[in-house]
């Protein structure tokens, strides 16, 4: 059986403006990434013949991926549109690097955007985020989105003496490498202690451990490797990809403390034929703190228990053993919901581009992107490389 | 405002029935002999139909917990302990821990069911901290 291995590269790439974008819709925003993402590549819409989005929850539509390829009047052979929580974004990567290997689609453009500052109420934006819980058996009990991740926050604290300091650490690393970043939406520098004087949401969550919620959009466009040679920008190869997928509800969790990125991470590792070392910037979905430092652990790049120590010894932020979250991540740069991950990837393309300013990676040749949906649910990995090699 | 009321459904219903006259109600496999929950059409272990429903002795330990402090809505006073339970038969359920101090929880301590109204025609399990038999960890 074949691999997709190095079979397919991204050609270009593209966000929006992100944080509060009152003047566009979640439509106008992911038309727009698409249009910016189109003339990164320097090409025309009449290239495009696959399209993937995902459902916008400011402006849900039955049929999202045909209704934003008739806004940009295309016809595409390939389209649809994803629904996999914060895991979407690397999800569709295999599915539409299947569909070119096996000539379903040569030029496949991605494109995920939502406005969830703008477009919805607060009260809309928390009712819609918890119905993630069971229906019957855990809506009742008043669960919001910060409070599942607490569970699993307070888990790994009584079996592993993890401090909320620990946490607070990873939003102050994300803050760092956003200051950095002229796009984030949050760039003051924030400290340990400002995260712990931060009002207390659901124990030990206190806000700033919390991610954005934000209005923005990002495209990138997928084509096999042969053709990306031809293309105005290097390509970024896609060297690995696996998927994991546990329960889905947290009371049905196997383990609390140890997720389906475990076996994710292994099947994109085994795909690239690379170890956690190889990795010179790791984009880890930060939803919450916590959900960094299970992934750091469960990804392999310290063993399990150890992600406290991990990030307060060999660091996160800039010039840490593991630079994380490059562009200030969910906690900083912006989250949109569903394509939170968007920009994770559009930032790795520009790490390995070289391309990322002042934020950039020294010499980064290789990167590990991870993102999950649901509470730790269902878990997708990439590895990026700047060469085939 | 009302609080969130559980969606209904045949396995629901019978659940809920249980709550109303005390009884918390888990599905046992009469062909495997596991105790599961959340109720389903079938065995989520073996796949067997053969499933009885078994009231559970509602003792069991604090999984994980956490104390929201910003409610999900105004129908529900804030703080309240959010809690995964690992009843004594094997299965874990979300629920309320109640009647004590916040700071009063822990993971590991056991903990006993008792019901509580959530409308007119909804009684749903909570817990309460097992004083007499202290932490089990």
């Amino acid at each position: 059986m074949s691999s997709l291995r190095g079979k397919v590269a991204i050609v270009g790439a593209a966000d929006t403006r992100v944080g509060v974008v009152a003047d566009r819709t979640a439509t106008e925003l992911c038309i727009e990434s698409i249009l910016l993402a189109l003339a990164d590549a320097g090409i025309g819409k009449e290239e495009v013949d696959g399209l993937v989005t995902c459902n916008s929850m400011a402006q849900p539509m039955l049929y999202h991926a045909e209704a934003i390829a008739e806004y940009l009047n295309i016809a595409p052979r390939y389209c649809f549109a994803a629904g996999a929580g914060g895991g979407t974004t690397f999800s569709v990567l295999h599915h539409a690097a299947s569909a070119i290997v096996t000539g379903m689609a040569d030029v496949v453009v991605v494109a995920m955007a939502d406005s969830l500052r703008s477009g919805l109420t607060r009260d809309q934006a928390m009712l819609m985020q918890s119905s993630t819980g069971h229906p019957q058996y855990e809506q009742p009990y008043g669960p919001t989105v910060p409070a599942y991740y607490a569970l699993i926050a307070q888990a790994h604290m009584a079996r592993f003496g993890t401090l909320p300091e620990h946490f607070a650490e990873i939003a102050v690393a994300c803050r760092a490498h956003a200051a950095r970043n002229p796009a984030a939406q949050m760039r003051e520098l924030i400290t340990v202690d400002d995260v712990l004087n931060s009002r207390m949401i659901a124990d030990p969550l206190h806000l700033l451990d919390c991610s954005l919620v934000s209005d923005g959009g990002a495209a990138i466009i997928l084509t096999s490797a042969e053709r990306a040679r031809h293309f105005q920008h290097p390509p970024v190869y896609v060297l690995g990809m696996g998927e994991g997928h546990g329960h889905e509800h947290i009371s049905q969790a196997a383990d609390l403390t140890t997720s389906a990125a475990r076996e994710s991470g292994q099947r994109a590792y085994a795909m690239a034929g690379l170890r956690p070392a190889d990795m010179d910037f790791a984009q880890l979905y930060d939803c919450f703190t916590p959900t960094v430092l299970v992934e750091l652990e469960d990804l392999g790049f310290c063993a399990k228990g150890e992600g406290g120590a991990f990030v307060s010894e060999a660091g996160i932020g800039p010039g840490g053993r593991l630079p994380v979250n490059t562009h200030g991540g969910l906690l900083s740069h912006c989250h949109p919901g569903n394509p939170g991950s968007m920009f994770a990837l559009t930032e790795s393309v520009w790490q390995l581009r070289h391309t990322a300013g002042e934020r950039q990676v020294d010499n980064a040749r290789c990167g590990l992107l991870h993102a999950q949906g649901g509470i730790m649910s269902s878990h997708s990995t990439l590895i990026l490389g700047k060469e085939l090699g | 405002m009302e609080r969130i009321q559980p969606a209904s459904g045949a396995l629901a219903d019978a659940y809920i029935a249980g709550c109303r006259v005390g009884e918390l109600r888990l599905q046992r496999c009469g062909h495997c002999g596991i105790h599961q929950f959340y109720p389903r059409i079938m065995c989520g272990s073996c796949l067997s139909d053969d499933l009885e429903w078994a009231a559970a002795s509602g003792r069991g330990e604090i999984l994980s917990f956490t104390v929201v402090r910003r409610p999900i809505s105004k129908a529900y006073e804030a703080p309240y302990v959010v809690a995964l339970i690992k009843l004594e038969e094997g299965p874990t359920l979300m629920s309320h821990v109640v009647d004590c101090a916040s700071e009063a929880v822990a993971v590991g301590l056991t903990v006993r069911v008792k019901f509580a109204r959530w409308s007119e025609s909804i009684t749903l399990p909570v817990f309460t901290l097992d004083s007499q038999r202290g932490s089990s960890s």
